[in-house]
């Protein structure tokens, strides 16, 4: 090229990437959004998954019916009312709480049937009924698993009582890994993955698309520097602004929830880092695109945050998905990183599961830089 | 040097389906100053776009520094100084903070670089300001750093893309003298630029026009071309208006402006039409005119070349009622208006008045103080004291009634970009209290004054410069209001727009309205009754162009322009404070 020699080159590259390095961080210091998305929204985040949106049903009200009056039946009755899960209103026959069912008045009905007594003693698997509204699953799903859990004490305490085997009542589940079923500690997982793609997709692509519309993009351009120094220079400081949000959002969950944190360090970094690959190439493709501030943050939030929120497993189930919309998930990068950080939280490291999540997360992220690239080239149109 | 800095060869740009914004053009660049002159739209930004390589041509080739642009441009750039429209400076970032920026990019060594940044920090006094974030610096200040960030690394091409837009004229003296340095130095400098002064001090000028390249070489070569075609029409007195508008008209007349009390013409080539036009103009004059052959400029030139002037008729005048002249009284007044922000004094003390029928024109350097006045006199901005009236309401407690009577330009465009021209236009009829009828005719009236009507379904925000002033200026004069404040109208505007807009402005006073209007065009504050200069929050001086002028008039210099009034006066204010 010219006839200066590689170390010349090197230098001159590494001078120009550390000076726009340099002037992004004074940038992010001086603008009040850059702080408010990646060190203020982390607390509201977190503070609200922690305090006001729960997923727990703790106290609810369901109706129970006994329909015989044997001790085992009566037993298991005061078990429910012990509960501290449920408020428990007597009945005598399950129409009586049918219209409360529908009406939202009670949450579930459980049946403790004529036969249970039989049938236990005759060490047949016995059965008790729960109904539950399936219009609100979520609920619908915590009633049903909290009468197992208090089904299954309630086993487990006269199996030890009458120092028996315990006898087939047909509980099976457990709750491995969140025995209270805390479901902040399936929240913080999905808060980070969040403030991630905040940082990464939207405050990336207004940052550039920013430059277009005051015309420094355009002086830039015109000085020495290459199209692949402009993304890096963009990329390395919101890679690491991201991760300090992120340590930020961990930091809160454990020491402020209590939160437990089993997996290692090395894992929650490794995976984080990874899923900032597509965040990041998402936000320069955005913003190189679009040029323009708003339409910039209109299709990050359509394209980043939206899907990292509905459609990563953080909020709703993607086993229960209808087919279309499970397969749409495959191409969203929070749905590998999401149930990976849940294990690095409650788990511990299993990196059979980290390292396949880290692989598609990188590689997508290699397609949208790649995407990036090419249209950063150093044209004005 | 055998090879010019620049050589274009031939060079077609099309941005879609619309004409070329460059055809056929063929030029070269070299040492000292090349001005870029031509209307909005002309295609003086692509060109210089295509110079840094951030564009290539659809046909044709550019070579710069002697490599083809579609070639590896990175050794290109790094010898081109460019400083984009908007002077591509991070507001942000300190002073201190861009030079180091762009000092990093352009590789300027470091054990250079005290030295470099010693020089272009007293070349363009910007010492005292390092620490103080660019976005907070005023926009002759911008306009200097913007410099200085091209000029890190001593470059061989310089390109200046309409550097002096919205600076006042004391700035815009200094940028030019510290170029005129640079270009003494050897390095090709490219200067973009609306005001045609400037382009009559380049070495040589490049004359564009609707994509095609009309003039190439000394601009005194382009200004001979009117010689022996320029005169001074004095003696027209009071009604300079009215005649400027009728004289026009009159056959054989290319240009007219007005300057001070006098009138100056470009009349058509050939002796037997020329003699014909002086004559009608004398005649429509009336008794005591005289016409004087008087030393062609530049801008004259420019005016004939693109074809003449737009002419004297306004249909928006014409179609205004007369106002009743209703004695002397003022119909906008500022008494002792005062503005202070913390322990800034941003206007102090200032009065004036203006009758009925005149233009009264508000000039200064950038923030001195004008659009803190201005905005106080349309009820923006509310005085520390003092008072302002509009058609004898008192802003402060009859503000309605006072803005009722008033239109309103501002600086910037302030229409909905998002709405379309008409939505725009029914949008003002409804605030200002149109409806029925009245509404109907003068939303027709102003689409076809300002020829509007072909681009009524698009996006006020697609519109060219041009169109967008006048769609800005139809929203203002829609209700016919008694008062007009105009804040920088023109700024950024080509000469042949900016003349169509003062025939508007001419025929509306003519027929009793009364304008207060800012400026940084000095020859436009030629066409202004009074002038008020204001200075560090004072106004310095007030009177009549020509007195403002006579004030300064001295042995060296018996006959000063505007910009040398302006200056001087500035410099008579800065040395009393000083004493």
């Amino acid at each position: 090229m010219t006839s200066k020699g590689n170390s010349t080159d090197r230098t001159g590259r590494l001078r120009r990437l550390g000076a726009l390095v340099r002037k992004e961080a004074l940038q992010i210091v001086r603008d009040p959004s850059s702080i408010l998305i990646a060190f203020v929204l982390p607390f509201i985040l977190i503070f609200l998954f922690g305090y006001g949106v729960s997923l727990d049903t703790t106290r609810t009200r369901i109706g129970l019916v006994v329909e015989e009056t044997t001790p085992s039946a009566q037993d298991l009755a005061a078990s429910f009312r012990a509960s501290r899960y449920f408020d428990v209103i007597d009945g005598h026959d399950r129409r009586e709480f049918e219209e409360a069912l529908v009406l939202g008045r009670v949450r579930g009905i459980v049946v403790i049937p004529s036969t249970f007594a039989t049938d236990l003693a005759g060490r047949r698997p016995a059965a008790i009924q729960v109904l539950v509204d399936g219009a609100e699953p979520n609920t619908a799903s915590f009633v049903q698993n909290y009468a197992r859990g208090v089904v299954a004490t309630w086993a487990a305490v006269r199996a030890s009582e009458t120092a028996s085997a315990p006898v087939g009542i047909a509980v099976e589940q457990r709750f491995w890994f969140n025995p209270e079923l805390a479901s902040r500690y399936f929240l913080v997982p999905g808060a980070i993955a969040i403030v991630m793609t905040l940082v990464g997709t939207l405050l990336t692509s207004l940052v550039i698309a920013r430059e277009w519309e005051r015309g420094t993009m355009e002086a830039l351009m015109a000085t020495p520097v290459s199209a692949a120094e402009l993304l890096m220079g963009k990329i390395l400081p919101y890679f690491v602004l991201a991760l300090a949000a992120m340590t930020l959002c961990v930091g809160l969950a454990v020491f402020l929830f209590g939160v437990p944190f089993r997996g290692s360090l090395v894992a929650l970094y490794g995976l984080s880092a990874a899923f900032l690959m597509p965040a990041l190439g998402q936000g320069l493709l955005i913003s190189a695109v679009t040029k323009n501030q708003f339409l910039a943050s209109q299709l990050a939030l359509m394209s980043g945050f939206l899907p990292a929120f509905l459609l990563s497993g953080f909020l709703f189930e993607i086993n229960s998905m209808p087919g279309p919309i499970r397969w749409l998930t495959l191409i969203v990068p929070a749905r590998y990183l999401i149930p990976s950080l849940q294990s690095v939280f409650l788990a511990g490291d299993i990196w059979s599961m980290f390292l396949p999540a880290i692989a598609v997360m990188a590689g997508m992220g290699l397609v949208l830089f790649a995407l990036a690239a090419r249209n950063t080239a150093k044209r004005i149109a | 040097m055998a090879e010019p800095v620049v050589r274009i060869e031939n060079v077609t740009m099309r941005f879609g389906p619309q004409a070329p914004a460059l055809r056929g053009v063929s030029c070269v660049v070299e040492g000292g100053i090349t001005g870029l002159v031509g209307p909005d739209g002309a295609g003086k930004t692509t060109l210089i776009r295509l110079m840094t390589g951030l564009l290539l041509p659809d046909e044709g080739r550019l070579s710069v520094l002697g490599l083809d642009t579609r070639g590896d441009m990175a050794p290109v750039q790094a010898a081109i100084g460019y400083m984009p429209q908007r002077f591509g400076l991070y507001e942000d970032l300190s002073v201190a903070e861009n030079l180091d920026l762009y000092a990093d990019l352009r590789g300027l060594a470091s054990s250079e670089r005290a030295e470099v940044f010693e020089r272009l920090l007293s070349f363009t006094d910007l010492r005292r300001f390092t620490g103080r974030l660019a976005g907070r610096l005023s926009g002759g200040m911008k306009q200097k750093l913007g410099l200085a960030c091209a000029l890190l690394t001593k470059p061989r091409l310089l390109l200046l893309d309409e550097p002096s837009v919205g600076v006042d004229p004391v700035s815009r003296r200094d940028l030019w003298a510290m170029v005129r340095e640079l270009a003494g130095d050897g390095i090709g400098v490219l200067w973009s630029t609306a005001y045609l002064d400037e382009a009559e001090a380049c070495d040589r000028v490049l004359l564009l026009n609707a994509g095609e390249l009309l003039f190439s070489g000394p601009p005194a070569d382009l200004t001979r071309q009117v010689d022996g075609r320029v005169f001074r029409l004095t003696g027209v007195g009071r009604g300079r208006r009215a005649v400027l508008a009728e004289v026009l008209g009159g056959r054989g007349i290319v240009d007219g402006v007005i300057q001070g009390e006098a009138i100056r013409l470009v009349v058509a080539e050939g002796a037997q039409e020329r003699d014909a036009a002086i004559t009608e103009a004398r005649s429509r004059a009336g008794v005591g005119a005289e016409v004087r052959p008087t030393p062609p400029r530049f801008e004259d030139a420019f005016i004939d070349m693109l074809g003449g002037g737009p002419g004297g008729r306004s249909q928006l005048a014409e179609a205004s009622p007369m106002r009743a002249a209703g004695g002397d009284e003022a119909v906008i007044e500022a008494r002792g208006l005062t503005k202070r922000f913390g322990d800034f004094t941003a206007a102090d003390d200032i009065s004036f008045s203006i009758p009925r029928g005149q233009i009264f024109g508000l000039l200064g350097p950038n923030g001195a103080g004008k659009s803190t006045t201005f905005k106080m006199l349309c009820g923006l901005l509310k005085p520390t004291s003092g008072e302002g009236r509009v058609a004898g309401f008192d802003l402060r407690r009859e503000s309605a009634e006072a803005r009722n009577q008033l239109g309103y330009m501002a600086q910037k465009f302030s229409l909905y970009g998002d709405l379309s021209v008409d939505q725009n236009l029914a949008f003002f009829a409804g605030a200002y209290g149109l409806a029925g009828p009245r509404r109907r005719e003068r939303i027709a009236l102003m689409k076809e004054v300002f020829a509007l009507s072909p681009q009524s379904g698009i996006s006020a925000k697609d519109l060219p410069l041009g169109f967008k002033q006048r769609l800005a200026l139809a929203c203002a004069v829609m209700h016919d209001p008694a008062a007009l404040f105009l804040d920088e109208p023109t700024s950024g505007v080509d000469p042949v727009t900016r003349r169509e807009f003062w025939t508007h402005i001419n025929g509306l006073v003519e027929k009793g309205v009364t304008v207060l209007v800012t400026t940084h065009f000095m020859d436009e504050a030629e066409y202004c009754d009074r002038i008020a200069l204001i200075y560090r929050g004072r106004a310095i001086a007030l009177g009549s162009p020509d007195a403002l002028r006579a004030s300064v008039a001295c042995p060296e210099r018996p006959d000063p322009t505007m910009e040398d009034a302006f200056i001087a006066l500035i410099e008579r204010s800065r040395l009393v404070e000083a004493a």
